[in-house]
């Protein structure tokens, strides 16, 4: 019997009668991180990593929570379960679970380049590897993060000669806050849209240092914009709530902006491509630091990345999962996937 | 190669016409000043204007780079294919890191490096590709594989690249304009004299000696789509337009300068070569002479006929026939011969007369026909030349009357031009009634079809279902048994909601896929709009559909009552009613 099985209500542990990242109410629900695809309303009791808590209790609202350290084992019926840093966001854990010497890791979504905001992932070894494949093709390449925001503090630099506003969207949870803590932070005042603020006010209480950002009722003078970098969820594009800041440049940080289609699409002037998932060295590095010799891969390029794998000699499978994309990467986030 | 590649990131990042608009004035300004970089300057011009070189490399060579270069398998490379939607790009991002290679201006990489490529063997050009892309630094790649694909477009319009360059030139936009005819045609190697030319601000000799034999930009027309009931208050009365017949063949300007005449199309391509028919028509035209008109496939009467008789007029697939042969058999000659039916007059004795009102350029029109019928008749010589009948009528409902019988007349409705206005440049206008020329096209024929297999698209819409195949039913829905036959594809006509919407079904509902094609279980219809009909021995169907567009989403509709094969060929029959 495998330790892991997919359910119709999620991955589900038998042997310790638990879930991981149920998208259906379930008695307990352990959680990889705090995004809305992952961690979802109406279970029981959720169990995840103490800096993933705040975030839950802020989305979720008054739920039972037991919290628990990276590292730290928790046994349940003579299964080990145990949380390890993913890098994806802050507190978002890859779930270790062994029992009888047989070891599977379920790892949510992760990224290997460190961000400076969460802990860096840590390559866990084992049996069986469940991986995320949100971005399991070759052309998904990303470039170093100090590229990337050098390329930022350019575009904002342009903006602020020409005097406009310099609008970025970036998911509210982790890509916000990692965009803050490495763009510069002395060339104009920074305004948050409010569900970013909320999140940073949790990074801040976790210890995660970040510049002074605003919220854009706190700007009296509204000749500040023209210098500001404004944060804000994809989701608030094309909302009145844009109006306020005149003229503007507008640009995407997500992983889809490696395709110009997919920025073109939306018509927006820049895309950057800043991911907090890994891109596909990064998949196949993960997964052979893993040593497993079983992968079962969910989300986005699934078929192409376990076909390749296959192709490689290790036995690697799809897992029917309702996380992230649907079964194609292409969309360009048009669906509010956390990419 | 820097100056360029960098100039494509920056058209094709910027989303306002403006900020295009100064990249290419800053791009073109810094050429300018230093001649050693006009010949690659004229390179861009040509690219940006829409010019396409021969393809240098074949499309079969680029995928075996994409395979050999990154080491991924083929069927890796194609999912890739898919995601990206186009090749240069797809082939940028896949292979690893570039290097950081000797810098080549664009003018010699185009010509001692890319055009040379053909003349090599395949396993040579396939090296020097490899090596090529593995030189370059990353962030060239994309316009390098663009220069060889060839679709080096980036949201640019050549009225823009005009704008741009009459800017830096410090010339007006009709000169300009008329400076850039013929630039982007295909086989060109435009050269530093060429650049010289189009940004010197007084023409010397001998760049008038190469303008000579350029026509003048097309005026290009409107669509007219509102109601009937709008006219008269939005247009003011029939009689303040001239109204003619919108002839379905292709658009084309006669050019007599000295003994030399030129055909050129309205993709600014030179086309005289492949129609060899008008040449006793150019002989009997005086020099200084530009008809703007319609190419068609026209078989004269045997008897007498006046100079606005479209008596022989045929079927725009007749047309086809002839369009792109470089070489012209006498059987084609014979069997399917061309005549221009003129508009308008832009040139006169020499003199542009393009300010001149619409009602005198139709009046010097008619008189220089009618002189160039009266002597060929003398000489008993029979001409491929028409002049287009006016139609007249007192009102707009006349009218609208008269252009129901544009389709059984092989015409696609009429053409409003505003008496007074000049002949303008492209695709701009004054008001709704003065300087406009209106296409007040008959609605398109359609039907209710099934949509059967989707793709992808490209550009804007990569990675996106946004290209379907369409069938109607072999058979009524009381035939015992039916099957759904594709007889068109479109891409065109969908609303960006629309699209994101079909691409989540086509997805859902993907029974097969066949490479980059889907096969979808058939539950959507739509009124697939057409411009016309023409049986065809090619399509299973048996019908070939011109400019198909979805019109509407029948969502009301089930797919059992979709239309039938017999409803589409019903269509066919109606055309010569």
């Amino acid at each position: 019997m495998d330790l892991i099985v997919a359910t119709d209500r999620g991955l589900y542990c038998p042997a310790g009668d638990f879930h991981i990242d149920p998208w259906r109410p379930v008695p307990r629900a352990v959680i990889t991180h705090a995004h809305s695809d992952h961690a979802r309303f109406g279970s029981d009791v959720y169990v995840c990593h103490r800096d993933t808590a705040p975030i839950l209790l802020k989305r979720l609202g008054d739920v039972a929570i037991e919290t628990a350290a990276y590292g730290e084992i928790l046994t349940r019926n003579g299964v080990e379960l145990s949380l390890h840093p993913a890098g994806h966001v802050l507190g978002s854990a890859q779930i270790r679970v062994s029992a009888k010497g047989e070891t599977w890791v379920a790892s949510g979504d992760y990224k290997l380049e460190s961000d400076g905001v969460s802990p860096a992932f840590e390559p866990i070894r084992c049996h069986v590897f469940i991986t995320e494949s949100t971005f399991g093709l070759p052309i998904y390449r990303w470039r170093a993060q100090a590229e990337i925001f050098a390329a930022i503090d350019l575009w904002r630099r342009e903006n602020i000669a020409a005097g406009r506003a310099s609008l970025l969207f970036a998911y509210a949870l982790g890509k916000a806050q990692r965009v803050l803590a490495h763009v510069d932070p002395a060339l104009g005042p920074i305004v948050c849209h409010g569900a970013v603020e909320a999140i940073n006010a949790l990074y801040r209480e976790a210890g995660v240092a970040l510049p002074p950002t605003r919220l854009a009722t706190e700007i009296a003078d509204k000749r500040e914009y023209s210098r500001a970098l404004i944060l804000a969820p994809p989701s608030a594009a094309a909302s009145p709530w844009l109006r306020r800041f005149g003229d503007y440049s507008d640009a995407l940080a997500s992983g889809w902006m490696q395709v110009r289609g997919n920025r073109r699409r939306r018509s927006l002037d820049r895309g950057f491509a800043l991911s907090d998932h890994a891109d596909w060295p990064g998949l196949v590095g993960a997964i052979e630091a893993t040593g497993a010799e079983r992968i079962l891969a969910t989300h986005g390029s699934a078929g192409a990345l376990t076909r390749y794998l296959r192709e490689k000699g290790l036995d690697a499978r799809t897992l029917e999962t309702a996380y992230g994309d649907d079964e194609d990467t292409s969309d360009g986030g048009a669906r509010e996937s956390e990419a | 190669m820097k100056a360029f590649a960098a100039l494509y990131r920056r058209l094709d990042s910027a989303t306002s016409t403006r900020a295009k608009q100064a990249a290419m004035v800053a791009f073109f300004a810094a050429a300018k000043a230093d001649p050693a970089q006009w010949a690659s300057a004229a390179w861009a011009v040509y690219f940006l204007a829409g010019g396409k070189p021969r393809q240098t490399a074949p499309t079969r060579l680029l995928w075996r780079l994409a395979v050999e270069g990154s080491g991924y398998p083929d069927w890796l490379c194609s999912e890739c294919y898919g995601a990206v939607g186009d090749l240069a790009e797809m082939l940028s991002l896949i292979l690893p890191e570039g290097g950081a290679g000797e810098e080549f201006s664009l003018d010699q990489w185009m010509r001692e490096r890319l055009l040379p490529l053909p003349s090599l063997g395949e396993e040579e050009r396939y090296a020097r590709l490899r090596r090529w892309a593995e030189e370059l630094p990353s962030d060239e790649r994309l316009a390098f594989f663009k220069l060889i694909t060839g679709e080096l477009r980036v949201g640019v319009s050549r009225l823009q690249v005009v704008k741009a360059l009459a800017e830096v030139a410090g010339v007006d936009e009709g000169r300009m304009a008329q400076r850039l005819i013929g630039y982007s045609q295909a086989r060109r190697i435009p050269t530093a004299a060429d650049f010289e030319a189009l940004i010197g601000e007084v023409l010397h000799a001998e760049a008038q000696a190469l303008d000579s034999g350029k026509p003048y930009p097309f005026y290009l027309a409107q669509s007219w789509s509102r109601p009937l009931a709008d006219m008269l208050p939005a247009l003011g009365p029939p009689s303040d337009w001239i109204v003619e017949w919108k002839f379905d063949g292709i658009r084309a300007e006669l050019l007599k300068r000295g003994d030399d005449w030129r055909l050129w199309s309205r993709g600014e391509e030179l086309i005289s070569d492949a129609y060899p028919d008008l040449e006793p028509l150019a002989r009997a035209l005086p020099s200084g002479v530009a008809l703007d008109g319609e190419l068609v496939v026209l078989i004269p009467p045997t008897g007498e006929y006046s100079a606005d008789s479209l008596d022989g007029l045929a079927l725009f697939a007749s047309l086809q026939q002839r369009l792109g042969r470089k070489v012209v058999s006498e059987k084609t000659l014979r069997e399917l011969p061309v005549a221009f039916i003129a508009y308008d007059l832009l040139e006169i004795d020499g003199r542009d007369i393009r300010a001149e009102p619409q009602h005198e350029r139709r009046a010097a029109l008619e008189r220089l026909v009618d002189r160039v019928f009266a002597e060929a008749k003398e000489r008993g010589a029979r001409l491929p030349l028409r002049i287009s009948p006016t139609v007249a009528a007192e009102t707009w409902e006349e009218l609208a009357t008269k252009r129901e019988q544009a389709r059984a007349l092989l015409r696609e409705g009429l053409m409003l031009k505003a008496r007074e206005g000049a002949y303008g440049i492209g695709r701009r206008k004054g008001d709704d009634r003065t300087n406009v020329w209106w296409k007040w096209k008959l609605d398109p024929m359609s039907v209710d079809a099934v949509v059967i297999y989707a793709e992808r698209g490209h550009g804007r819409r990569s990675g996106v279902f946004t290209d379907y195949t369409f069938a109607v039913w072999s058979a009524g829905e009381e035939a015992p048994a039916r099957e759904l036959v594709p007889f068109a594809k479109a891409y065109s006509g969908l609303t960006d909601a629309e699209i994101r919407e079909m691409d989540a079904i086509v997805r859902r509902t993907t029974v097969e896929t066949f490479g980059p094609v889907r096969s979808v279980a058939p539950t959507q219809v739509f009124e697939l709009g057409f411009e016309g009909i023409a049986p065809s021995r090619r399509h299973r169907s048996g019908v070939a559909v011109r400019f198909p567009r979805m019109l509407r989403w029948r969502r009301d509709k089930p797919v059992a009552e979709a239309d039938t094969l017999d409803a589409l060929k019903a269509l066919l029959a109606g055309k010569g009613e």
